[in-house]
């Protein structure tokens, strides 16, 4: 076992990341036939049918890739950069809220009020007129600029203050904490215009197909499954760039790789945007599926969360972090069904298990149990973990 | 409160010495027991005015809620709870009766309507009493309903009246009295002018009421400067108030982050399990109250240490058994230690329920001093206050001037030449996280007396004690005691413009921002190891 | 379903909760249970599943329903309000329950409302809620703000003299409409303006130092001051405690509490809290028949005699009940059959009387007072003279006061607009 351990510790982050890497065509594969399959079977075969997939499962599935989805998100500043992230479900919520308040509209005069202007929640808090903000967001286009340009934004400045300043490590990842913490209480405020605890839902029709249909739910699930695949490979793609390369050696050795000469920051602050714009996407195609959107997904537990989805999924290799979102998603879904006290003992147990013992993930298991015989174990320790790092900043995660 | 309690004890006293009822009240009592709660009020104001036995012992045991009767004979007993036994004694000769049951007894209903009668009567009977505190509280406690006979009553007892502070409350009673009734514009003014210097809001009230409607311009205008004067007291007070609560609230996040300021400071450590252990220290306050029912008045007295004990050990071990493989990869102990955080969590939840846990709260610890009508301080704030400078400067002498200290001291600036001093490091660590956590216990036996014991509570602060420590600068005490007080402070003193969410939001942007400009904090550690 | 595990390779399939009963389905009628046993609402939550099964049980043992048995289906939401939409959706699809007792918090029957309403099920909501909603799908047997506000504010207007009014309240929609309301209605009655104070506090707020001052002083300038708090849950002991603190007590500034029960009181310090008030339509103290034989066996079926009863669990009880005598009366478990005849059921209470339920899906009930006692349990000191009739739209509010619910034919509609003549907002 020990020899085992040593081995993934041993086996440098390069190599189980090109393994990771060059998985991403077989997976996105697998995904799409597994999509295609499973809307068919909902869609052509009758209901008694075995074969059937009930649309129970299809909107179960679409949310499961939208965890994977953030789950990606996380992984490429997490595994590829070194950012640990403790904040990107708040990126998530607010392209949620984007895509909310666009749903929202398209609700005009259905509400229970039939107030075609305002949504119900303003009616009921005696709202005259249609905060600034809301203006426009009935344009399903201005909507999904928004999904991206809100997070985007957001991470920009967050990130362009942070790593100019040098931010770094548990710095870092404890400032995102207080982000998403700031926006949780923010949106939990009824004065902020987004419903406050009860958040957006009661949605009716987006783009005009109804939500309630099958169809709809089917092909939303569809959407999801192809921006997965899409943003798995252009991720993917992005890391084999010149950009990719660099923000690599910033994850190795940051000062190194300024000290060659690189603008560090500028690599951090365009990665942070990209994947929070993912996120955003992510929250985007979640809201309609799960027909609800509240400060909730803000709460700081839930952001730790899908760091958790990632270091289970192995960080670093992409394909890892989504099939690390859909496996703990999935357990959760069962275990809180079979025994709902014992849910939290078993994410517990998982954080600490995982980071002690396989710091690579599944992905890492399963580079290890292929690359036995081909790789000699090399038992070596990573550099840092020897080094004296006897301050918080110096360590890299 | 504090009345309420000083009330109950005075009654054992008095109660031995009265004399039985009276003819004519025998049947008052006797109605008191019938009689619908609404219908309450007009037999107590006849038992007030009659005579024969005294009614004091009868208003108090009726306003503790402890005045039942016996369903049988319908005579009247008190039945009090001492260390969870319920005991039965006659209500006036104090004999205890031993022959009685939960089932053969009936409690006197009380509501709010007759709990403020009985206070204000009670006060009116007090006006003699023998301590001057108590007459001062009397005499205060009259001020909203002030009718003839109870100024004359004040009046009277003024005459003999020989303490200082007494005379001038008394005083003040009779000048509002007088300002309300006399019909000569020269006497109200002589009443207004009486009023000057005092903080009463019934004062105050008064002579707002007197700007508005006294026909007599004289009048108004002193009424007006009186009113000024107060005003500007009254900004005084409120502002030395806020401090009191941002100085409450700042000990409170200092205790809650000084733990998480050792670990994180001298090891690089991030606990995310820090609030675990908080909320260990609080439970162990509700179980040693549960296990000595008897031993409210010391319990805290006792859950210190143990709490220490406690959450050191949860500390220690932590640090064995997960802590100490992630050595120097702080990010993945973050992700580690947060799991231990839900273990935690829900092992309490198992063990203890997810319902909030009763913790009492000491008599000597409820309460507040007034030092005057518009400023007083709230008694649990105040210990805590100072529990929480008291703890800080233990930790300081243990850092400073022991062993330990010296090899913490040592391993935090530089692990690697402490070690090859001698310094045996991994028990060092291991020491240092279990102080840490050892005084994250000690402040769940503190917040336990503040707000709920329940398997949240260390969700509670965790993130502000690590917005703390972070703000005054890793590793440096003293910047964690500035951090704690100067977000406390900002914190209340924002409250009242923008509302109590907003205050935190305000607080958190601003340290995120602060963060950017100073990332090392308030006060950054200094020397080689810093870089 | 083995079968398609092996075509996607991929073991992901429907999360269903009961695997066993397929089987014996079709002779049981099925009784859904949606409410959380884990996370931040478990607390409450959990007692009403245990009702439900209580009753569940008890209903059983009389011989079921129809000739058939009732089975009841948990499942749990984990107090995270998107997964009750999609264990909504569970139990209507995957189960297919006959109907669904559940929710506690706004949001959550928020969410899980266009599941029902899509898949036409049927909900029994237990709580006292902020009102503004009446759906075809749901029965609605906790109070409205007009069985519980707006009496307590009358109580304490009338009885007590009160002529201040703070109203405290968590900032979520049931303290924001509760108090937007009672605004207006207070204001109707002829008080001012600055004799009206509001604030709103975040969930979970322990820290009352500024705000309980903030009373203090509000309270001290001449006229007799309440707080009106709707104030939830964990909130409320530190903001108590500050009160006892500050010498504020009971007598001085009584605090009338929509959301302090019994269940919330038990194993609590009670000292702070003596003398202050809540407004239920049930407390576990009223003497009758019925309660007390509710009492007996709510502590039989929990094994623990120290359990409390408390108002949603009557509210659960209540909507139980007439659910039985409708699905009795209408002969099956249709929906739409049930429906029509939930409307105009009456079955006892736990406090002596009756309740009714109305076309607007809302009961009739009594409205009780009660103030805090030492031992955790209230005292009733005010009642309502008769029944009131639960109010799905407020008449305070400018939005809803041309609206009204009424299920029954020719209108048939939740949102209907008296002025306009319109229905808005169905979608069926």
């Amino acid at each position: 076992m020990s020899t085992l351990l040593q081995n993934v510790f041993g086996n440098a982050k390069g190599f189980a990341r090109l393994n990771g890497e060059s998985k991403v065509a077989p997976f996105v594969v697998l995904l799409l036939v597994v999509t295609v399959l499973a809307s068919a079977c909902n869609l052509l075969l009758p209901q008694d049918s075995i074969f059937y997939v009930s649309t129970y499962t299809i909107t179960l599935l679409g949310k499961y890739l939208c965890y994977a989805m953030l789950a990606l998100a996380v992984d490429v500043i997490w595994g590829f950069c070194g950012i640990l992230s403790l904040g990107h479900g708040a990126f998530f919520a607010l392209g949620g809220y984007a895509m909310g308040m666009y749903l929202m509209r398209q609700i005009g005069d259905r509400g229970v009020y039939g107030n075609p202007e305002l949504p119900d929640f303003m009616v009921f808090l005696s709202w005259n007129e249609l905060p600034w903000f809301w203006q426009g967001m009935d344009q399903f286009w201005l909507a999904m600029l928004m999904v991206l340009l809100v997070p985007g934004l957001l991470a920009y400045v967050f990130g362009w203050l942070a790593f100019r300043s040098r931010v770094t490590g548990v710095y870092l990842s404890i400032m995102t904490q207080a982000l998403t913490y700031a926006l949780l209480l923010s949106f939990f405020r009824n004065e902020m215009g987004f419903g406050g605890n009860n958040g957006l839902t009661d949605f009716k029709d987006i783009l005009g197909f109804d939500l309630q249909s099958d169809n709809t739910r089917v092909t939303l699930f569809i959407i999801t499954a192809l921006m997965l695949s899409g943003l798995l490979v252009l991720s993917k793609k992005i890391m084999q760039t010149r950009f990719g390369k660099v923000v690599v050696a910033i994850r190795d050795g940051e000062s190194r790789a300024r000290f060659i000469g690189y603008r560090t920051e500028n690599y951090k602050v365009w990665l942070f945007v990209y994947s929070a714009m993912i996120a955003g996407i992510a929250g985007a195609l979640y809201v309609p599926q799960v027909g609800i959107i509240n400060p909730g997904e803000f709460s700081p537990i839930n952001s730790i969360e899908i760091v958790i989805w990632v270091a289970v999924g192995g960080r670093g290799t992409l394909v890892g972090a989504v099939i690390g979102a859909i496996l703990v998603n999935y357990a959760k879904t069962k275990f809180t069904a079979i025994m709902p006290d014992g849910w939290l003992f078993a994410l517990g147990a998982m954080f600490v298990l995982v980071t002690l013992y396989l710091p690579k993930g599944l992905m890492g298991l399963w580079s290890q149990f292929k690359g036995e015989q081909a790789v000699a174990p090399t038992p070596v320790n990573p550099p840092n973990e020897t080094s004296a790092s006897h301050n918080p900043e110096e360590g890299r995660a | 409160m504090a009345i309420g309690g000083f009330l109950f004890s005075l009654l054992v006293s008095t109660s031995t010495l009265a004399e039985p009822p009276s003819t004519a009240q025998q049947p008052l009592l006797m109605q008191l027991t019938e009689v619908k709660l609404s219908k309450a009020l007009p037999v107590l104001q006849q038992l007030e005015t009659s005579t024969g036995a005294d009614m004091m012992v009868l208003f108090k045991t009726m306003l503790a809620g402890k005045l039942y009767y016996v369903k049988e004979d319908r005579s009247l007993i008190v039945v009090s709870k001492e260390a969870g036994e319920t005991r039965y004694s006659d209500l006036f000769s104090a004999e205890p009766r031993h022959d009685l049951s939960k089932k053969q007894v009936k409690k006197i209903k009380v509501n709010n309507k007759l709990r403020g009668y009985l206070r204000e009567s009670i006060a009116r009977m007090q006006l003699h009493h023998t301590d001057p505190e108590v007459r001062v509280e009397a005499v205060r406690s009259l001020f909203s309903d002030l009718d003839k006979p109870t100024i004359e009553l004040i009046r009277t007892a003024r005459l003999d009246e020989q303490s200082r502070s007494v005379q001038a409350v008394m005083d003040v009673a009779l000048a509002l009295y007088r300002v309300k009734h006399a019909e000569d514009a020269t006497e109200r003014l002589e009443g207004v002018n009486a009023l000057q210097g005092s903080l009463e809001p019934e004062v105050r009230n008064q002579l707002t009421l007197l700007v508005a409607n006294d026909p007599a311009r004289s009048v108004r205008k002193a009424a007006q400067k009186g009113l000024d004067k107060i005003a500007q007291q009254a900004e005084m007070y409120g502002f030395i108030n806020q401090l009191f609560f941002g100085l409450s609230l700042g000990s409170v996040l200092l205790l809650a982050a000084i733990g998480l300021a050792i670990t994180f400071g001298v090891m690089g450590v991030i606990n995310m399990a820090h609030g675990e252990m908080i909320m260990l220290g609080a439970y162990t306050t509700y179980v040693v109250q549960l296990l000595l029912p008897e031993m409210i008045e010391y319990s805290l007295w006792i859950s210190v240490p143990l709490a220490f004990l406690v959450s050191g050990l949860a500390g220690v071990l932590l640090e064995r058994l997960v802590i100490r493989h992630l050595h120097g990869r702080p990010l993945e102990t973050l992700l580690a230690t947060f799991g231990i955080s839900l273990i935690l969590q829900q092992l309490v939840r198992t063990v203890f329920s997810p319902l909030n846990r009763q913790v009492a709260t000491p008599e000597w610890m409820s309460g507040s001093i007034e030092i005057n009508p518009l400023l007083s301080l709230t008694l649990n704030r105040l210990y805590i206050i100072a529990f929480a400078l008291l703890v800080f400067m233990l930790l300081l002498l243990v850092l400073k001037k022991t062993s330990l200290g010296l090899n913490v001291r040592a391993v935090s600036q530089n692990r690697n030449m402490a070690k090859a001093m001698g310094i045996r490091t991994d028990r060092v660590d291991a020491m240092t996280f279990g102080l840490g956590s050892g005084i994250a216990g000690i402040a769940g036996v503190a917040l336990s007396q503040l707000t709920n014991v329940g398997p949240n509570l260390g969700q509670a602060y965790i993130i502000d004690s690590f917005m703390v420590v972070v703000f005054g600068g890793v590793g440096n005490l003293w910047g964690t005691l500035v951090a704690a007080f100067t977000l406390g402070i900002a914190n209340k003193f924002l409250e009242p413009v923008t509302g109590a969410v907003l205050a935190s939001i305000l607080v958190l942007v601003f340290i995120i921002l602060f963060i950017q400009k100073r990332p090392k904090g308030l006060f950054p550690q200094k020397g080689r190891a810093a870089e | 379903m083995k079968i398609k595990h092996l075509v996607t390779g991929i073991a992901l399939s429907m999360g269903a909760t009961v695997f066993s009963v397929s089987a014996i389905a079709a002779d049981t009628i099925k009784v859904g249970v949606l409410h959380s046993l884990s996370g931040t609402m478990a607390i409450s939550e959990t007692t009403l599943k245990d009702t439900v099964l209580m009753m569940v049980e008890e209903q059983n043992k009389k011989g079921g329903l129809l000739g058939k048995k009732l089975e009841a289906v948990v499942v749990d939401p984990a107090s995270n309000w998107p997964l009750f939409a999609e264990k909504g959706r569970e139990l209507l699809t995957q189960e297919k329950v006959d109907v669904i007792f559940g929710s506690w918090t706004s949001v959550s029957r928020k969410s899980v409302l266009p599941v029902l309403e899509e898949l036409n099920g049927l909900m029994f909501y237990p709580v006292q809620y902020e009102g503004e909603e009446s759906s075809k799908n749901v029965f609605y047997t906790g109070a409205a703000p007009n069985q519980q506000a707006i009496p307590a504010v009358n109580y304490l207007k009338d009885d007590l003299g009160v002529e201040r009014w703070v109203l405290a309240g968590t900032d979520y929609v049931y303290p924001r409409t509760t108090n937007k309301i009672l605004e207006a209605y207070l204001k109707a009655n002829g008080v001012a303006e600055e004799d009206i104070m509001i604030n709103y506090t975040p969930f979970g707020h322990s820290d009352w130092q500024s705000i309980v001052s903030d009373i203090k002083k509000f309270g001290s300038e001449g006229k007799k001051t309440a707080v009106v708090s709707t104030i939830n849950g964990d909130a409320n002991i530190p903001f108590y405690k500050e009160l006892g603190n500050q010498g504020i007590s009971a007598e001085d500034i009584p605090v009338v509490a929509f959301s302090v029960g019994e269940e919330e009181l038990s194993g609590l310090d009670t000292k702070p809290l003596v003398g202050h008030l809540a407004a239920w339509n049930y407390f576990q103290s009223v003497e009758s028949d019925a309660n007390t034989d509710f009492i007996a066996k709510w502590k039989a079926f929990t094994g623990n005699p120290k359990r409390v009863t408390n108002d949603p669990m009557e509210a659960t009880y209540i909507g139980f009940k007439m659910w039985t005598q409708a699905v009795e009366k209408a002969g099956t478990t249709d929906v739409d059959s049930v429906e029509q005849a939930m409307i105009g059921q009456e079955t006892e209470n736990l406090t002596g009387g009756m309740a009714y339920m109305n076309k607007n899906h809302h009961l009739s009930k009594p409205v009780l007072i009660g103030e805090i006692q030492e031992d955790g349990q209230f005292e009733v000191v005010w009642e309502t003279e008769g029944l009131v009739a639960g109010d799905a739209w407020s008449d305070f509010l400018p939005g809803s006061k041309d609206l009204m619910a009424d299920w029954t034919a020719p209108i048939s509609c939740g949102n209907y607009n008296v002025v306009t003549k319109t229905c808005s907002g169905q979608t069926y």
